[in-house]
């Protein structure tokens, strides 16, 4: 079976869906006998999550959006 | 198709893909007005149509990259890879004592404006990689071509953004002493 550091080095990989399956199931046998590494995981699912919710914004700020769609109104296009 | 009709739909996407990028929205605003200029310039010669988000994407991101090379910060290979693990520290400190969940505890010291400052100490390439990957879903393969790279660097360049990232988290806590108010004020 993989040791810690091994299973660690994988944790993001594995939420990629980027290891072989071999890896995966190596992987998958140590996160069943191991609950360091389960929090790991956990951990690593946390901050992608924050990371993807962080700076969400509803909408473009009103003058930035006047400001792109009068440069984008004044392209002009060859005929 | 026109080009301005082709655009419109993923302008606010552009947008906060740059502010993401560049951590501030006058620094965005700039880099958006830029790619539109590329985008618009390349546009008559663009082969596939079919897939904007994909290549307005590889135009702001290739905006982006050559200002910060222009400001010379992206030198990747000064920073050697580290075996910092943050999960690691935060067991072996235990900022949070009389905490169950020491680690989620660690990440809510974090609101979004320190995130996002935190994320602007990794290099700009890795920065890039990550946000493209963790907040937009682009797999590695479509990384590579956003950022014409070969797969194997974008992998590399995620696992380096991933230790960098957790560096600076822990970093910017202990250097702040986010650490030391949150345990005091669980006292």
């Amino acid at each position: 079976m993989i040791n810690c550091k091994d299973a660690v080095s994988r944790l993001w990989a594995y939420l990629d869906r980027n290891l072989e399956r071999v890896q995966e199931r190596e992987l998958e046998e140590h996160l069943g006998m191991c609950r360091h590494c389960c929090g790991e995981l956990e951990f690593a699912k946390q901050i992608r999550e924050r990371l993807r919710t962080a700076g969400e914004m509803e909408a473009v700020p009103e003058e930035a959006r006047a400001r792109l769609d009068a440069l984008i109104a004044g392209f002009e296009e060859p005929r | 198709m026109k080009f301005e009709d082709m655009i419109r739909p993923h302008l606010a996407y552009l947008y906060f893909l740059a502010v993401r990028l560049c951590g501030e929205r006058t620094s965005a605003e700039d880099l958006v007005q830029d790619a539109l200029l590329r985008a618009f310039r390349a546009f008559p010669g663009l082969r596939n149509p079919d897939q904007p988000r994909l290549w307005l994407t590889r135009v702001l991101t290739s905006a982006f990259h050559d200002r910060v090379r222009r400001s010379d910060r992206d030198d990747l290979s000064l920073e050697s890879d580290s075996g910092f693990d943050l999960f690691d520290r935060i067991t072996e400190e235990d900022p949070f004592p009389y905490s169950d969940r020491v680690h989620l505890d660690f990440l809510d010291l974090f609101d979004d404006a320190k995130l996002l400052e935190v994320l602007q100490g990794l290099q700009p390439d890795l920065r890039a990689a990550l946000i493209l990957a963790y907040v937009y879903g682009f797999t590695a393969k479509e990384i590579g071509e956003i950022m014409s790279r070969p797969l194997g660097t974008v992998l590399a360049w995620l696992h380096r953004a991933r230790k960098q990232l957790e560096r600076e988290l822990w970093e910017y806590a202990s250097s702040r002493h986010l650490l030391m108010s949150r345990a005091e004020a669980r006292v």
